[in-house]
């Protein structure tokens, strides 16, 4: 398994930018040498609608009744505003995005539910990037045994589907906290981040400034952290932020398969309600829709901040 | 490429896959057999009592906890359980299904695994195609202008899970297409072939079959080929810049032959790696997505046994589908040399 998959190494790139300028520069000059590379538009794009979704979160805690996520709390199945159900009811200004099957409502769960989403991918990342970041140097860096071990053990673990291992776990367990389920998803993430530093480290050891350095006398853990890690930067973004939006899909997974934090309102767990429901047929598609959605814009604004991180790191993509 | 020399993969290079895939498949057995014995509470009575308190009374409940128990050993020392349970689940004895006791969970496995197999596979082959077909396009200088803007705003769709495309695809083609065109001309809710027809090799069953499996099947494909054409997009631009296509393009060849000799030939070969990296949420997605189509696979097998809080088909299922991937990337490795005459070369070199 080639570790450098999908990322030429940082060296090679920056080195051979000049001969790239000449041929394929379409994009009418958006990008010179002198722009600043994090300012690019996807990251850009990405960064504020995330940032708005967490406001949101923050704000709407304050503003709304989030009382109203207990069951029974509201009249059944009531459309958002502006709509009709299918007993002819139209949307209440009470309950702008609708109410779901069980008396809940809808805003309110997403005011809720998007929040602990958004947490438990931050959080499983964090661990999941920080052991990584530990590994990876490691492996790079002492090499010979550590390294055999780690390699073999992120080969073997990046090939195990989170999802099943978890299964398992929350059915022999029963209910999770937030924090245990940030935690247990977190144990799926630091394959790659190890895999990606790894390789970068191993390439970097042997460039000029690191022998440098080495030839001067720096201790081992300032060449690590002080002259290779903020070539890593982008990378570390970029791998943070992948790893945020699969730690999401996989807690949205177990979320949707029942299991998870049972009594926390998550966007899974609402869809999970309006799937067993049957919303599907009875037409209530605000009620998996609206999470679905919500989703659907996190997932996307994940993927723009990557692109974006992308053109940061590896300069050649930001010409075509 | 000059000849395979010496019949192919080397050997240390096959040897170290194959311990790479026997402790994969060591630690995913490990893992779900430690697992429920962390766990502060006895799986064989909550289980019991999940479903008592869902059906009053359960038939024949002491045999299950018997049998049960027998499963989680609590008669054996603790290392003789451990070899027990290795043996069992190498031999794909994963004990009886507590749901519908007393069918072996392996015989559940195995009418479900096909459905799966099948999906997955048809799906996979199809996204690999697509994506990578795309990525190179995306690149290449002679793409017309339109697919420069085409392909890009279909990436949207790549951030977006199997789970919540089938949901939205469900919704569209099944529920609201059939109330705006009146009827049963778009595709099933459920099910992956018809009540109405017999399996068997027969063409009825065919079409049933490939009828109840597009929604899913498009579901996967819509949001899975993207990661692909990423990938392919940023190992063309390199590949692009490299002396030997320039040598090619000064050379006069046509351009057509540059993109698939030159460039997608070098760009393919780290994808063929990445697809090892994919697998396990390709994998997970597919079970999701499943379970959205009421598809008659593993995915719904597990998801019918964490309903039922049936154990043993729990660990059954994921073990089967962990072996299944940890196979599927043992192939790919294997594969892998063969369209890659470096990897034999750099092992050679190693020994």
């Amino acid at each position: 398994m080639a570790d450098t998959a999908n990322t030429p190494n940082v060296t090679a790139t920056t080195d051979s930018e000049a001969a790239g300028v000449v041929d394929t520069s379409t994009a009418g000059g958006r990008f010179n040498r002198f722009d600043n590379p994090w300012l690019n538009p996807k990251l850009i794009w990405g960064v504020s609608i995330l940032l708005f979704i967490i406001v949101m979160g923050m704000i709407g805690q304050f503003i709304w009744n989030t009382d109203l996520v207990f069951t029974g709390s509201t009249p059944l199945k009531l459309p958002p505003v502006g709509f009709e159900n299918l007993r002819g009811q139209g949307g209440v200004g009470d309950y702008p995005m609708g109410t779901d099957g069980a008396g809940r409502d809808l805003m309110a769960l997403l005011i809720v539910g998007t929040p602990n989403t958004l947490m438990i991918g931050a959080i499983a990342s964090l661990i999941g990037m920080s052991t990584g970041i530990f590994l990876g140097f490691s492996a790079g860096f002492i090499g010979g045994r550590t390294d055999d071990v780690i390699r073999i053990l992120s080969d073997v673990m990046i090939t195990i589907p989170p999802l099943l291992i978890l299964v398992v776990f929350q059915s022999a367990f029963g209910d999770v906290s937030l924090i245990m389920m940030s935690v247990l998803i977190a144990g799926f993430m630091w394959q790659s981040p190890t895999r990606l530093i790894r390789a970068q480290v191993l390439s970097m050891r042997e460039s000029g400034y690191v022998k440098m350095a080495q030839l001067s006398g720096a201790s081992t853990m300032h060449i690590m952290f002080g002259e290779m890690m903020p070539n890593l930067v982008p990378y570390l973004f970029g791998s943070f932020i992948a790893n945020v939006t699969t730690a999401i899909v996989t807690a949205v997974g177990l979320e949707v398969l029942g299991l998870g934090p049972q009594r926390i309102p998550t966007l899974g767990r609402v869809i999970y309600d309006a799937i067993n429901s049957g919303a599907l047929i009875q037409n209530l598609w605000w009620w998996w829709g609206l999470p679905t959605a919500l989703l659907a814009i996190m997932f996307i604004a994940l993927l723009l901040v990557n692109l974006g991180l992308d053109e940061v790191s590896n300069p050649r993509l930001r010409k075509v | 490429m000059s000849g395979s020399s010496g019949g192919g993969i080397p050997k240390e290079y096959v040897i170290n896959r194959l311990i790479t895939f026997v402790i994969t498949v060591w630690i995913a057995a490990t893992l779900i057999w430690i697992i429920p014995r962390l766990s502060p509470v006895d799986p064989a009575e909550v289980m019991l009592g999940r479903m008592a308190s869902g059906g009053a009374f359960v038939e024949g409940s002491d045999q299950i906890l018997a049998q049960l128990r027998e499963r989680f050993g609590l008669n054996e020392p603790l290392w003789m359980q451990y070899l027990l349970y290795l043996r069992s689940i190498l031999t794909f004895d994963f004990g009886l299904s507590a749901a519908s006791f007393p069918t072996p969970v392996a015989a559940l496995i195995w009418q479900a695994l096909p459905w799966t197999l099948g999906l997955m596979l048809l799906s996979v082959i199809i996204t690999f195609i697509i994506g990578n077909a795309l990525g190179a396009f995306m690149v290449w200088e002679r793409t017309p202008k339109v697919w420069k803007v085409v392909i890009p705003s279909m990436m949207i769709f790549t951030a977006i899970p199997p789970i919540l495309s089938g949901l939205l695809l469900l919704y569209l083609f099944s529920i609201k297409m059939r109330q705006w065109t009146g009827n049963e001309f778009f595709f099933p809710l459920t099910g992956s072939y018809g009540l109405n027809v017999e399996p068997g090799w027969t063409l009825e069953f065919a079409q049933s079959v490939a009828y109840h499996g597009t929604l899913p099947a498009l579901s996967i494909i819509l949001v899975t080929f993207g990661f692909w054409t990423l990938g392919m997009r940023g190992l063309m631009i390199t590949v692009q810049g490299e002396d030997y296509v320039n040598l090619a393009k000064a050379k006069g060849l046509k351009p057509r032959y540059i993109l698939y000799k030159y460039m997608v030939r070098n760009a393919i070969l780290p994808q063929v790696t990445a697809f090892a990296l994919k697998i396990g949420l390709l994998v997970s997605g597919q079970i999701l997505v499943e379970r959205i189509f009421s598809y008659n696979g593993m995915g719904k097998l597990l998801y019918d046994a964490i309903l039922d809080q049936d154990f043993s088909v729990i660990q059954g299922v994921s073990f089967i589908i962990i072996l299944m991937t940890a196979a599927s990337v043992f192939i790919v490795d294997l594969i892998y040399p063969l369209i890659d005459p470096r990897i034999r070369q750099s092992t050679e070199k190693a020994a």
